[in-house]
C-alpha cells in the first residue's frame, strides 16, 4: 500500500504561549509533532505492518520541521518529504493545500492520513481541502479503521457518538484521539532514522509560483484569552441572592 | 565530543588552561540525543510515574514489567555493544537516559543498578562466552542485574570483604560463603556481580545467578527513602558457582570494583542533575500557586533567592557533569572497537578521570540535597506531608551522599589521586608549585576588564593559584603524613571541586555566547556569575581555615597576606542577579536556560 501521512510541527502542548506585537514568541519553546498527527503516523505504521507497502511522511514548514520528520521516521515511517514554505507570505490552510496538492498530483495514493486538527492554528481545514483538491473520499475524526479489498471500514467520532462508514480507496482520513496509542521512537529506531531518505522540496520543485500559494486570509490580530477573574459567592437571604444574580447577569455579564 | 584534538587529561584542568572547544556542553547535544532524551522522558512520565505509588509499596512485579518495557525501547542497551544485543551508543546518550530516569524517583535506582553497576562489569570485563551468555538478556530486560560488593562489616573499606570462595574438589565450581548487604534489585534480579576472596585472599569478581544452589535472600530492608527499590541481603551458603563464571582475572576484582565505581559515581551525578531539575520544577510551580498575604509566595524575594540559587547550582552541576561525560566519551572514542570491550583499556581510560568522577558524585549529590531541602522549605508545612512529592524527593535524595563511596571517601580520593598523578609525573603539579611560590611573593592585584565572564575567569585563575598554594603548603608541612590530615584533604577537595565547577560554567557559557549571542545566553551568564562568586567566597574561607591549620606565626601572616591579594576583587551583586535568575524560573515554572 502507498501510505502517506501529512503532519505539522507545533508548539509543545505544555508550553505557555506568549504574544508580543500580535506575534507568538517561539524563542526557546519546545516543539513536537502535532499530537493528532502522531495518531496518524501510528495508524499508518500499523497499516503497513498489516498490509505491507511504504509509509511516507510529508510536512509543510521550515528547516526546523526536519526534527519532527526524523521523529516520525524513528517511530517507523520509511521516508519523508519536507516542503519548504519559508518564502510564502501569509501562509494559511489554502497555501498548505496548494503545496500538498501539487506534491500529490503525480502520486499513486491508497491512503493519506492526517490529524483531525493542529493544536496551534486549529483550522482543521487542510485534510478536507486536500481531499477535495485531489478528488478523493475523505473521512474526518476517525477512531478506528480497517482496510480490506480496496475498501475501508471506518468508525468516526461524532460529538462523542460513533458512526461507522464504508468507503473505497483511495481515501484521506483525519485522526481523532482514541484511534490508537502512538509508540515511542525506540533507540534503535532513532539511530536508523538518521539514515532514512528525507527529500526537501521548494516551490520550483513543485512547479508553483508564489502567487499560486499565497494565503487567502489575513491575520488581523492575535491575543490571549482574558485572564479568568476570581468567582463571587453571593450571600444573604435567598430572594436577595436571586435578585442580585439576575441583575449581575444583566449588567455585568450581559448575558440576559 | 569536544571538537579540538587536544585531550585534557584527568585532573589536567587544575594546571592547564582549558578553552571552550575542549569541553562538551549540553548545548552540543545532537538531534538524536534530544530524541533519546524525549523518548525516555515520555516513557517515564506516561508509563512509570502513574505506577510509582505501587512501586513504593514494593509491588516489584511492576518494576520488572517496566524494566522489560524500557528494554523494548532500547533504554537498557545503550552501553551494551550491538553484537551482544545492545545498541552501543555514546556515553552522552546513556547519560541522558540516566538523567531522565531521575524523574521516576526510586524506580530510577532499579534502572541504574541494572544498566550501570550490574551490566557494565560484564560489558567491560566479561570474556566472549560470558558476554554472549548474559548481555543479550540484560540489554532487553529479559534478565535483571545487580551488584553485590558491600558486606555488613565492609562498606567504605570494600577490600576487607569476608566473603570467601574455594574451588571444589572436582575443580568445577567455586564454593562461595558470606553475606552481601543492601543489594539493590536483590528482590528480583537474575544475575549478580559478587565479590569474594578466593582462599580468603584473592579478591575476585564472580557472576552469580539467582537460581544457583546455596543462594538465598534476606527480607526487604526498611529504608528512609528510595523505598520503591528492592534492597535485600544476598546470602551465600556453600553457593555453587561454575568456575567459568569468574569475571576478569583472579585476584584482580578490585580493578573491576573501582572502575565500575568511577562510572557509577559519574552516573550518580547525572541522575542528581535530573533530580535537581525536577525539584526546581516542583518548587517553582508551588511557589506560583501558593498564596499568603494575598499574593503568590513566588513574589517574595526570599523565595526568589531560593529558586535562583537552586537554578544556579543546578547549572553548575549540569555543566560540570556533562563536561566529564564528554571527557569519558572522548577517552572511549579514542579506543579501538576491541579495546572498548577490554577491561584493562577501558579501566585505564575511565580511571584517568577518577578525580572528575568523584567531584561529580560529591557535587551532584550535594546540589540535589540542597535543592530538595529548599524545595521542601518553599512548600512550608505541606512539604512535610507525604501527599506532596517533595517529601518523597527529600527522603530519596539523602542516600546519594552515602552510596557509591561516601562523599567523605570521595573527598579523600580527590587529593590522593592528584598526588599520585603528580608523583607518577602525569600531572606537572610539583614543578608548577615551585615556580608559583616566587610569583605569589611578587604578585600585584590585577585590574579586571569589563567584558562578560572576565571577572569569573579572573576568579578562576586565582582559585587555581590558591589551590596550588594550599596544597603545596600542606605537602611541604606534612609530607607523607598528609594522609592523616583528613580535614585538610577534604578542604583541598572542596577547593578543587569549586574550581572544576566554576570553570565548567565559565567555559559552557563562553561557548554559548559565541554560538547564540549574549542575549540568548543571558540566563547562563547570570547563573555563572552568581555561582562563581559564591564558589569563590567558599574557596577563600576554606583556604584561610586550611592555612591557619598548616602554618603559624610570621609564615602564616605572609601566607594570609598572599591569600588576601589573590582574593581581592569587587564582588558581583549576587542578590540582584539571583532575583533575575529566579524571575525566569518562576515565569517558566522549571529550570530553563
Amino acid at each position: 500500500m502507498n501510505i502517506f501521512v501529512i503532519l505539522k510541527r507545533t508548539f509543545d502542548t505544555e508550553e505557555k504561549i506568549q504574544i508580543e506585537n500580535s506575534e507568538i514568541v517561539d524563542d526557546g519553546a519546545e516543539f513536537i509533532i502535532n499530537p493528532y498527527d502522531e495518531y496518524a503516523i501510528e495508524e499508518a505504521i500499523q497499516l503497513r505492518e498489516e498490509h505491507g507497502g511504504e509509509v511516507t511522511l510529508i510536512t509543510v514548514g521550515d528547516e526546523e520541521s526536519e526534527k519532527q520528520l526524523r521523529t516520525g521516521l524513528a517511530m517507523g515511517a520509511d521516508k519523508a518529504v519536507l516542503i519548504e514554505n519559508e518564502e510564502i507570505e501569509d501562509g494559511d490552510p489554502f497555501s498548505t493545500e496548494a503545496l500538498l496538492g501539487a506534491y500529490f498530483q503525480e502520486k499513486e495514493i491508497d491512503i493519506i492520513l492526517g490529524g483531525n486538527v493542529a493544536v496551534d492554528g486549529g483550522s482543521g481545514q487542510v485534510g478536507p481541502r486536500l481531499a477535495e483538491k485531489l478528488g478523493i473520499n475523505h473521512v474526518s475524526s476517525i477512531v478506528k479503521i480497517e482496510i480490506e479489498n480496496g475498501k475501508a471500514t471506518i468508525e468516526r467520532d461524532v460529538e462523542g457518538d460513533q458512526v461507522t462508514v464504508e468507503v473505497s480507496l483511495p481515501i484521506l482520513v483525519t485522526a481523532q484521539q482514541g484511534l490508537n496509542e502512538p509508540r515511542y521512537p525506540s533507540l534503535p529506531g532513532i539511530m536508523k532514522a538518521k539514515k532514512k531518505p528525507l527529500e526537501e522540496l521548494d516551490l520550483d520543485d513543485l512547479d508553483l509560483e508564489e502567487e499560486d500559494v499565497e494565503g487567502k486570509t489575513k491575520t488581523v490580530d492575535r491575543y490571549l484569552p482574558p485572564e479568568k477573574k476570581a468567582g463571587k459567592i453571593l450571600e444573604g437571604d435567598l430572594d436577595d441572592q436571586v435578585k442580585e444574580l439576575v441583575s449581575l447577569l444583566k449588567s455585568e455579564a450581559k448575558v440576559i | 565530543m569536544a571538537t579540538a584534538d587536544k585531550t585534557v587529561r584527568g585532573g589536567g584542568f587544575l594546571l592547564e588552561e582549558v578553552t571552550p572547544d575542549h569541553v562538551f556542553t549540553p548545548e552540543d547535544l545532537t538531534d538524536e540525543h534530544k530524541m533519546i532524551a524525549k523518548t525516555t522522558e515520555d516513557f517515564i512520565l506516561d508509563q512509570v510515574v502513574p505506577e510509582i505509588e505501587k512501586i513504593e509499596e514494593h509491588q516489584f512485579d511492576i518494576s520488572v514489567r517496566l524494566l522489560k518495557e524500557a528494554g523494548e525501547l532500547g533504554l537498557l542497551g545503550a552501553d551494551v555493544p550491538e553484537e551482544y544485543g545492545g545498541i552501543g551508543l555514546d556515553k552522552i546518550s546513556s547519560s541522558l537516559i540516566t538523567e531522565k530516569f531521575a524523574l521516576a524517583g526510586s524506580f530510577s535506582l532499579s534502572h541504574g543498578a541494572h544498566v550501570g553497576i550490574g551490566t557494565l562489569p560484564i560489558v567491560y570485563f566479561g570474556n566472549e562466552q560470558q558476554k554472549e551468555t548474559y548481555l543479550p538478556g540484560l540489554a532487553t530486560g529479559e534478565k535483571i542485574a545487580a551488584y553485590a560488593l558491600t558486606e555488613p562489616s565492609s562498606g567504605s573499606d570494600a577490600l576487607s570483604a569476608k566473603t570467601t570462595a574455594k574451588l571444589n574438589e572436582s575443580g568445577t565450581h567455586y564454593v562461595l560463603n558470606g553475606e552481601k548487604q543492601w543489594i539493590t534489585n536483590a528482590g528480583f534480579a537474575d544475575v549478580f556481580i559478587v565479590y569474594a576472596k578466593i582462599d580468603g585472599e584473592h579478591f575476585t569478581a564472580f557472576i552469580v545467578e539467582r537460581e544457583y544452589e546455596g543462594v538465598s535472600f534476606g527480607p526487604e530492608e526498611k529504608k528512609m527513602g528510595i523505598k520503591g527499590s528492592s534492597t535485600r541481603t544476598v546470602i551465600l551458603e556453600d553457593a555453587l558457582v561454575p568456575k567459568e563464571n569468574v569475571l576478569g582475572e583472579i585476584g584482580k576484582g578490585h580493578v573491576i570494583a573501582f572502575n565500575i565505581l568511577n562510572i557509577g559515581r559519574y552516573k550518580l551525578g547525572v541522575g542528581c542533575v535530573g533530580g535537581s531539575k525536577y525539584g526546581i520544577e516542583l518548587a517553582a510551580k508551588y511557589a506560583n500557586e501558593r498564596k499568603q498575604f494575598k499574593i503568590p509566595i513566588a513574589k517574595f524575594t526570599l523565595i526568589q533567592k531560593k529558586l535562583g540559587e537552586m537554578a544556579a547550582k543546578t547549572y553548575a552541576a549540569e555543566s560540570s557533569i556533562y563536561r566529564t561525560g564528554g571527557l569519558i566519551e572522548d577517552a572511549f572514542a579514542a579506543l579501538s572497537d576491541e579495546e572498548q570491550q577490554d577491561g584493562k583499556a577501558v579501566g585505564k581510560a575511565i580511571s584517568d578521570y577518577a578525580i572528575e568522577c568523584s567531584l561529580n558524585k560529591i557535587f551532584g549529590s550535594e546540589v540535589l540535597d540542597f535543592v530538595a531541602d529548599e524545595a521542601v522549605q518553599i512548600h512550608g508545612g505541606y512539604g512535610f506531608m507525604s501527599e506532596y512529592e517533595v517529601e518523597t524527593m527529600y527522603r530519596n535524595s539523602r542516600i546519594n551522599r552515602i552510596f557509591e563511596g561516601t562523599n567523605e571517601i570521595n573527598r579523600l580520593l580527590v587529593p590522593a589521586t592528584i598526588m599520585r598523578k603528580a608523583m607518577k609525573g602525569d600531572l606537572p603539579l610539583l614543578e608548577q608549585a615551585g615556580s608559583l611560590k616566587e610569583e605569589l611573593m611578587m604578585m600585584m592585584p590585577q585590574e579586571v576588564e569589563d567584558e562578560p565572564l572576565a571577572q569569573e575567569k579572573y576568579l578562576l585563575e586565582n582559585g587555581k593559584k590558591i589551590f596550588m598554594m594550599v596544597a603545596g603548603m600542606a605537602v611541604e608541612k606534612h609530607g607523607e603524613k598528609l594522609e592523616k590530615e583528613q580535614e585538610l584533604l577534604a578542604n583541598i577537595a572542596d577547593i578543587v571541586s569549586d574550581i572544576y565547577s566554576i570553570e565548567s560554567c565559565v567555559l559552557r557559557t563562553e561557548k554559548a555566547i559565541a554560538k547564540d549571542g549574549l542575549e540568548k545566553a543571558k540566563q547562563k551568564l547570570l547563573m555563572t556569575e552568581v555561582f562563581s562568586q559564591e564558589a569563590f567566597n567558599r574557596i577563600e574561607a576554606i583556604a584561610k581555615e586550611s592555612l591557619v591549620a598548616i602554618e603559624e606565626g610570621d609564615s602564616l601572616r605572609t601566607m594570609l597576606s598572599i591569600l588576601k591579594k589573590l582574593t581581592r576583587h569587587t564582588p558581583v551583586n549576587v542578590v540582584a542577579k539571583t532575583r533575575m535568575i529566579a524571575a525566569k524560573v518562576i515565569e517558566s515554572e522549571k529550570y530553563v536556560l
